[in-house]
């Protein structure tokens, strides 16, 4: 379960130029382990949704190296970052962002049928199952929208994980939710992370969810300081 | 790339409002589309039925040839001024030999060998100036169709017989079974009865142009052998140019297609369906806007799910599929809608056969249906790329931060 599942090193992220240059990340360098739950902690614009969007390659560093699965992600094309984001990488975001015209089950399995370019049997039963997995059983042909914020939050887990990725980077999951469905969907990643081994970033500001994770990265002024 | 086409469908469906609009418009411009190319279409073959269809559609005539001059060489140079005389008499001889040539190409309907000339009808103390048209009998109405506008009497044409206009039985105060002496300008007469009056409605015809047989007209016009003219007449009269080449080339002799004469006509004709063209690119290019800004709306009302579309693995070539797809299924379901009004609208309509000048000549068989649905669904996608490209260039952290 042990060994680097992703590594980057002296991460630079610039954003505009000239005066106007912002350097959000400044040569971060960071290693994630198979298996781990890890929680990314720190201030507001120090640099941790920058971080995650990187590692979830959805955007590109200015400079420094990213690998993921012995992969070089740094400079590889759009097109090699969108299959490697598909297969080996799960987003949960803190608004849910569902796709609005689709059920719940619809929503979970649209990361496999964007793939495989139709929705098949075998990925309606996974979605299903991480459904029921979710305590979303009784839910799975609702309208996304007619569901409850944490009912939404689960879906959203579930889609996550439904192309069994080695990645899940959620960005403050539980940040929109009350007390108590915060904690049934960090109860929810803490089962998953210890059943099937899959890797967990969260970034969080609130400090009882950070607690629940094994380990937590503190990130500020751009770099890891913790 | 069935999953974007469910996707495509599903976003069509979840504003029903804005899309069965969108619908609307398309099918508008195709029913405009349609309802014009009806409409200039059978204008076209209104007129051209109107103008054309009692000429001939291609014509040899004969030409005057001038005999040879046998002069002695050693009498130097000779000033030779000839003038034109148009009593002299031109002939095609052969025509048993070209006739069946000519009938056996591909498109020609009929083929008439005449022989014409000029004369004077003389009845009592009235005299009227005629044209004369020998015709073979059988053939009378190969060209013009006499026997539709036979008003009295019988077209078949025979020794001793003429079939001549209202106008100039009106004119001399002629029945059928009346006798006239024509005399023909080669100063040969010949008792004849009136065996039949038609009616063209135009003047020219109605009152100085007599039909005789074709050995009538041989006798009046002194013309022993051969034919001063042969009249073709074509399935279709938009072949008459080359037509008229074929034949040259084949018999050496002078076609001439009814287009030289109908120049104008032609000219009018495709003024008029430029002006068709026009109203009708005017009714795609309102497709293609109305598409274009509808999706470009979707576009951007959408641009947060494109983001997670794009975060959860969705490709660029993905979103743009789902986004042309979309427009296709508009340019289709628009197209069909709009070809479905067309059609029940112009079945409203008398057809072709029917058509006369108090209602619109409208044609439903040259509503090109199928083009336009075609044409459509072709455009529809086309107007698609812009905000389907649009769409595939939506950043994912920007979209899903908005």
């Amino acid at each position: 379960m042990t060994g680097a599942l992703l590594q980057v090193a002296d991460l630079v992220k610039t954003f505009g130029s000239g005066e106007a240059e912002t350097r959000v990340l400044r040569g971060l360098s960071l290693r994630l382990d198979k298996g781990e739950l890890s929680a990314l902690l720190g201030p507001s614009g120090s640099g941790k949704s920058t971080l995650l969007t990187i590692l979830g390659t959805l955007m590109q560093p200015t400079s420094g190296s990213h690998t993921m699965l012995g992969v070089d992600l740094t400079m590889a094309q759009d097109r090699a970052l969108t299959d490697f984001r598909n297969r080996h990488i799960g987003f949960v975001f803190q608004f849910h962002n569902l796709l609005p015209d689709f059920t719940a089950l619809e929503n979970v399995i649209f990361p496999t049928a964007v793939r495989e370019g139709r929705e098949t049997a075998a990925a309606r039963a996974r979605g299903r199952d991480l459904l029921g997995r979710m305590g979303l059983a009784d839910r799975v042909n609702f309208p996304s929208t007619n569901l409850s914020g944490g009912q939404k939050q689960r879906v959203a887990v579930a889609r996550a994980l439904m192309n069994s990725p080695e990645l899940v980077l959620a960005d403050e999951p539980t940040g929109n939710l009350d007390r108590a469905s915060a904690v049934q969907v960090m109860e929810l990643i803490g089962q998953i992370n210890r059943d099937e081994g899959t890797t967990f970033l969260i970034s969080t500001h609130d400090e009882k969810i950070a607690a629940t994770c094994r380990r937590q990265i503190v990130v500020g002024e751009g770099v890891v300081t913790g | 790339m069935l999953y974007a086409l469910k996707i495509a469908f599903r976003y069509l469906l979840s504003s029903k409002a804005q899309t069965a609009l969108l619908f609307l418009g398309v099918a508008l411009g195709v029913f405009i589309f349609i309802f014009m190319s009806a409409l200039i279409g059978g204008l076209a073959n209104f007129i051209l039925a109107s103008i054309a269809g009692d000429l001939s559609h291609v014509s040899i005539v004969a030409e005057v040839e001038d005999p040879a001059l046998l002069l002695d060489k050693n009498l130097g140079q000779i000033l030779l001024v000839q003038e034109k005389s148009a009593l002299r008499q031109a002939v095609l001889r052969d025509t048993a030999i070209y006739v069946p040539m000519i009938e056996a190409l591909p498109g020609v309907v009929a083929v008439s060998p005449q022989i014409t000339g000029s004369g004077f009808i003389t009845r009592g103390g009235q005299v009227a100036q005629v044209a004369i048209n020998g015709v073979a009998p059988g053939k009378e109405s190969a060209i013009v169709q006499l026997e539709s506008y036979l008003v009295a009497g019988s077209v078949r044409l025979g020794t001793g017989l003429v079939v001549i206009g209202q106008t100039l039985a009106d004119d001399l105060d002629l029945t059928v079974g009346d006798t006239i002496r024509l005399d023909s300008a080669q100063g040969i007469d010949a008792l004849l009865t009136v065996s039949g009056i038609y009616k063209i409605g135009q003047g020219g015809f109605d009152r100085a142009t007599a039909y005789v047989s074709l050995d009538t007209a041989r006798t009046l016009t002194a013309l022993p052998q051969g034919v001063t003219r042969i009249e073709i007449k074509l399935a279709d009269l938009m072949t008459a140019d080359a037509t008229a080449l074929r034949i040259t080339a084949i018999t050496g002799l002078n076609a001439t297609s009814w287009t030289e004469q109908g120049a104008q006509v032609m000219s009018a004709l495709e003024a008029q369906g430029q002006t068709g063209l026009l109203l009708k690119s005017f009714a795609m290019v309102s497709i293609v806007i109305g598409i274009a800004s509808s999706l470009l709306l979707s576009t951007y009302r959408r641009k947060a799910e494109i983001g997670i579309m794009r975060a959860m693995g969705a490709s660029r070539r993905f979103v743009v599929f789902v986004f042309v797809s979309q427009g296709a299924l508009v340019g289709l379901v628009g197209g069909l809608s709009g070809a479905g009004l067309g059609y029940l609208v112009l079945s409203a309509f008398p057809p072709r056969d029917a058509a006369h000048p108090a209602v619109m000549p409208i044609d439903i068989t040259e509503g090109a249906f199928g083009l336009a649905i075609l044409l459509t669904v072709a455009i529809a996608t086309l107007a698609a790329i812009l905000p389907a490209r649009s769409a595939a260039r939506v950043d994912p952290v920007t979209a899903i931060g908005q």
